[in-house]
């Protein structure tokens, strides 16, 4: 019987997907596929690294999972809540903090909760010189918030980014998961217009 | 590892396979300057300043990271390689923004001293932003405080939090130019995992990190340090007292990379527990009760006094009315003569100490079976031990260093089998953990040794050549079935298959145990019977093999060789031995008593029946350590006459009609013997508070007016005829120790000491087997008391929390009494966590707060006996140990309900 913390939030999702990496973790670590990997053994330095850090090693899940494990976390629950990540270090023995180092080093992970659309304007080089500013410019005003911010009805949240790998496109604006190229202030603006509508 | 040998800078050195540059260099007093490299940590090569050029690669290399290879050319102070490190510095300095001027680590920064060095322009240093540092994660700690103005980034704080001490509290946060060092969700330091060790601080090789309480209270330039021992566990840590010459208080504790045994890591109570040492609530003068209080008064009235009355005691009623209780917080010179004032003065073998509350099991079980009770193997050996048992020990608590230590074994690979009905941090990480019951390692111990003789897991050759005994020892454990031992201890049986086996199996496999082998009325047989399971394995006598008690005191070791015991006299010399006896009494010109004594649990039951009359007690408590507190206290009220020495008015002293002021560890001279059998110094590092006096004086004084003189010049002295009379200390003085301890058995001036124990033949001649059967504890559950209460140590205090209470930076982690509780009990009491709830067995209750979770197995209590204002020890049970009188602080029958 184990102990389980009383929490606020439902963490049969994050129970899932821990479940499903376990699962995978256990097949890719059978002897075979293992010594297939570069010839490491049980004994190997990141064997002994992840033992170190809590987590056993041998078909359990790692620190090198992390990464995944933290953005399938964001796509169950729309960000990262604390409780949740709790959990994440309470059974894998990945450390809370190493998380938390890992989470603010990338943009893409939010702790807070996040708009149900997520636009994000790109500053960098290439679409500066064609005319980002103009385009963050009116994404802001149409929304009504800042770089980082959330709209009060949690429909939109908008950040800004240095590159979103499609100069040929610029200037670039993202919206979910849909890249919105040769943007202007009006495209921009119809292209929210356009979502606001659907939303009701 | 094979030679290579290698240039820097023109001149031919020799180094080891697997050395880096950095490494090789400082070996030859060469100076590489490094920001992110530490001894205790992984190379990084992060920051830049090791670099150095290598004959035949393109670019500069990192020396901390670079291995030798054979015939290497290095140079390490080109003007290119100078011109890159001084780029890498003023790059530092612009994110750098503290003053040097009001920076405690000012003369002792590494940042500074580059600086300096490599002359580095003046216009990249700028102004402090602010003098206070910035909110962060450290906000609100009383113990550490992170400055980030302050900060190079270089991660050590981090690393050595996550690689060395495994609490994985600081993590570095945010990218680029934004980088700190926080905790996760920057929790408040205190919430974190961080478990104030203090060892981010030792890391820090500029002023970001300091100790809170420090911060303005001297600079390096004004601070004197002073090398000394730690007064707390048995670890003996070595650490240097920094004190301000001026003010003459200690202002911080550090330690030096590369001491033994400790290589520069403490914990919390090492590194912030000094404070009670200037604490206003020192005593200063002596004091005398007449009516019921105690007045002020000059040594000469004390003495006399004490003197007096104690020579009146013995007249009347026979030596054996007074008794002696030594201290094992107290140095080895100062129980040498507590026992010889006991048998000179007193004509009575009634000496004890605390050994008697916590390891005496360990003493006579392991001299049983081996000849010899001690720890048999070093701490630098901890490492190396491929397979640990762990069994009633919590080590990463009560043995923090030693904890290290295990860690770094773990880091390796080792295996890791813990025996504790706690989930502790080791059993946690153990590859088997058996929550047994409390009080059935017996049975557990026995169960393991039948299967191992059954699958011939056990080593019949070691068995047959070095030990005796085994036919009849063999015969007793059949009756003890895995499927047995399963049901009375409440574990799944194969994992006591499993234990056994990865025990029996490890190369080598080495034992460590602690007080939850000892405190119990078998205490003694759970000795014996891991005795047993070493010499059935053949996993002792070995590096890294062996039976380890980790001892609990400062100097508990100390305190029994210096034979502060009813039957032996220093290095466990019988008392009974005429050929002892008369090597002893020339030395002393006295003839001392043949009887035994008693114990300190005797002579609190002689007391309550009017046998005992005086009582001398040194720096002990028995009030709050001893078990059944309500009888303790009447017990000694009974007593005709009680003097204390002591550092502060304790439960006891106030019971006493003398207390006499004490120096405490950081005021004298002398030395302390570790867990390791290791001998080591402590030195004054300031001056006493008032009149306050070394304990060996005072006992002295104490001798004299008695009628037996005793006068030495210093501790020096007390040692040297301490060792001329003791042969396991023979070849051991202050000067051989000045430096690095010894460890015993070190018989002669030019013997190395012993790292350990009884290599190709054990001390007794041969491994003596004992047959042991299981009892069960004195107190069992019945209704009205269904659970079992086992008391223990916290990392964040140390027993009677004397000491550790007047840490501010202890105290705002820990200052009240708690119990652990399972969930499952506490739902079914109706208890939350965070309740009020009163705890009760047959002696007595009190109150305390709940600790919820899974920590304890259910059915199962725990509490620490930290907190003298909700002492645990009314509740815990006055039955003995059949052999040393040691009480079952671990098992009693328990009833809580919510307050």
């Amino acid at each position: 019987m184990a102990y389980k913390p009383e929490l606020d939030i439902d963490i049969s999702l994050v129970e899932a997907i821990l479940d499903r990496i376990e699962q995978a973790r256990q097949v890719s670590s059978s002897p075979e596929v293992a010594d297939a990997h570069q010839g490491r053994v049980s004994s190997s330095p990141q064997v002994a690294d992840a033992r170190r850090v809590g987590g056993a090693a041998g078909g359990k899940v790692s620190g090198d999972d992390l990464i995944p494990i933290l953005q399938e976390i964001q796509e169950a629950y729309g960000y990262l809540p604390r409780p949740v990540l709790d959990r994440v270090s309470e059974r894998t023995g990945i450390p809370a903090s190493r998380m938390y180092g890992v989470i603010t080093f990338y943009d893409q992970f939010y702790l807070e909760p996040h708009g149900k659309h997520n636009v994000r304007c790109c500053r960098g080089t290439a679409c500066h010189v064609s005319g980002g500013k103009k385009v963050i410019n009116s994404v802001k005003s149409a929304l009504g918030i800042e770089d980082g911010e959330t709209t009060g009805d949690m429909l939109f949240s908008m950040e800004t980014v240095t590159c979103l790998g499609a100069c040929a496109l610029s200037p670039v604006m993202v919206v979910d998961n849909t890249y919105h190229g040769r943007m202007s202030a009006r495209r921009a603006e119809q292209v929210l217009q356009q979502l606001k509508v659907e939303e009701g | 590892m094979a030679d290579i040998k290698v240039t820097i800078n023109g001149k031919n050195v020799t180094g080891k396979t697997g050395q880096t540059i950095l490494e090789l260099a400082k070996e030859n007093k060469i100076k590489i300057p490094h920001l992110c490299n530490d001894r205790r940590i992984k190379p990084v090569g992060a920051c830049r300043m090791c670099l150095v050029d290598v004959e035949g690669q393109r670019n500069p290399v990192t020396a901390c990271t670079f291995e030798i290879t054979p015939d290497m050319v290095i140079q390490t102070d080109t003007d290119e390689i100078r011109q890159l490190r001084k780029t890498v510095l003023e790059l530092l300095f612009y994110e750098h923004r503290g003053s040097c001027a009001t920076c405690d680590a000012n003369g002792d920064c590494k940042l500074q001293r580059y600086a300096y060095d490599y002359q580095i322009s003046e216009d990249v240093i700028k102004a402090a932003e602010t003098a206070q540092p910035k909110e962060n994660y450290s906000t609100g700690s009383e113990a550490i405080e992170y400055d980030s103005n302050k900060c190079i980034r270089c991660g050590r704080c981090v690393r050595i939090c996550e690689e060395v001490q495994m609490a994985n509290a600081l993590t570095f946060k945010g990218r680029a130019s934004n980088v700190e060092v926080s905790t996760a969700f920057d929790i408040a330091l205190i919430d974190s995992t961080c478990v104030i060790c203090g060892q981010c601080i030792s890391a820090c090789p500029t002023g970001a990190l300091y100790e809170k309480y420090s911060k303005g209270k001297g600079q390096t330039k004004e601070l004197k340090k002073v090398r000394t021992t730690c007064p707390y566990c048995g670890v003996g840590c070595q650490m240097d007292l920094n004190v301000n010459t001026t003010t003459k208080k200690i202002v911080r504790v550090t330690s030096e990379k590369s001491c033994v045994p400790n290589d520069g890591n403490l914990c919390v109570k090492g590194r912030f527990g000094f404070h009670y040492v200037h604490s206003d609530k020192r005593l200063t003068k002596p004091l005398i009760k007449e009516n019921g209080q105690f007045r002020e008064a000059e040594w000469d009235e004390a003495i006399a006094l004490v003197g007096k009355r104690l020579k009146e005691i013995r007249d009347k009623y026979g030596p054996d009315s007074i008794a002696f209780l030594s201290s094992c917080r107290c140095t080895n010179e100062e129980n040498y003569l507590m026992q010889k004032i006991a048998r000179t003065a007193g004509g009575t073998n009634n000496i004890d100490q605390c050994a008697t509350t916590c390891h005496a099991p360990t003493v006579a079980g392991l001299a049983s079976s081996f000849g010899s009770g001690a720890m048999t193997n070093s701490i630098d050996e901890v490492k190396d031990v491929q397979t640990f048992f762990i069994i009633g020990s919590n080590p990463t608590e009560a043995h923090p260093i030693i904890g290290l230590e295990m860690k770094k074994a773990l880091a390796k690979g080792a295996k890791l089998v813990v025996c504790d009905p706690r989930k502790t941090w080791v059993a946690k990480h153990a590859d088997v953990h058996i929550q047994h019951k409390p009080g059935t390692d017996n049975m557990l111990t026995n169960a393991m040794m039948n299967y191992i003789i059954e699958n011939d897991f056990h080593a019949k050759e070691f068995v047959a050549n070095r030990c005796e005994d085994f036919e009849q020892f063999r015969e007793n454990l059949k009756d003890y079935t895995i499927e047995k031992a399963a049901k009375e201890c409440g574990v799944d049986a194969d994992l006591i298959r499993k234990a056994a086996e990865m025990y029996a199996k490890g190369t080598p496999s080495s034992i460590f145990y602690t007080l939850g082998i000892t405190e119990h009325t078998c205490g003694t047989e759970n000795v014996q019977n891991l005795a047993n399971l070493a010499m059935l394995c053949g996993q002792i006598g070995k590096p890294s093999s062996g039976v380890n008690p980790l001892r609990g005191q400062n100097n508990v070791q100390g305190g029994c060789d210096m034979g502060a015991i009813y039957s032996v006299l220093p290095g466990y010399q019988k008392v009974a031995d005429p050929v002892v006896r008369e090597k002893f009494e020339k030395a002393w010109d006295i003839k001392f008593p043949t009887n035994i004594g008693g114990r300190v649990t005797d002579f609190i039951e002689q007391a309550g029946d009017g046998i005992l009359r005086g009582f001398y007690c040194l720096g002990e408590d028995p009030v709050l350590s001893e078990p059944n507190q309500a009888k303790v206290i009447e017990s000694l009220k009974k007593l005709e006459f009680i003097i204390c020495q002591e550092i502060f008015m304790s439960e006891t002293a106030k019971l006493a009609d003398v207390v006499l002021p004490a120096t405490s560890w950081a005021e004298k001279n002398g030395t302390f013997t570790n867990s390791e059998r290791r001998v080591q110094r402590i030195r004054k590092a300031v001056d006493a508070p008032g009149q306050a006096k070394p304990d060996w004086q005072i006992t002295c004084l104490i001798s004299t007016a008695m009628g037996y003189p005793m006068s030495y010049n210093n501790a020096s002295e007390v040692f040297d005829e301490m060792a001329s009379l003791t042969p396991s200390y023979g070849g051991i003085s202050f000067d051989r120790i000045d430096k690095i301890g010894l460890q015993w058995p070190c018989p002669d001036p030019d013997h190395p000491g012993t790292g350990y124990l009884h290599k190709d033949k054990f001390v007794r001649g041969k491994g003596l087997f004992h047959k042991i059967k299981f009892r069960h504890p004195a107190e069992t559950t019945d209704e009205d008391y269904p659970l079992i209460l086992s008391t223990g140590r916290t990392l964040y205090n140390y027993n009677i929390g004397n000491m550790t209470q007047k840490s501010k930076p202890i105290r705002q982690k820990q200052s009240r009494n708690f119990i652990e509780m399972h969930f499952s009990d506490a739902e079914k009491l109706g208890v939350k966590k965070g309740d009020k709830v009163n705890v009760r067995t047959r002696r007595g209750d009190i109150t305390v707060e709940a600790v919820i979770g899974d920590k304890v197995r259910p059915g199962a209590l725990w509490m620490p006996f930290h907190f003298i204002d909700q002492p645990t020890n009314k509740l815990t049970n006055d039955a003995f140990d059949n052999i040393t009188r040691t009480a079952e602080y671990k098992v009693c029958a328990a009833a809580v309900k919510k307050a």
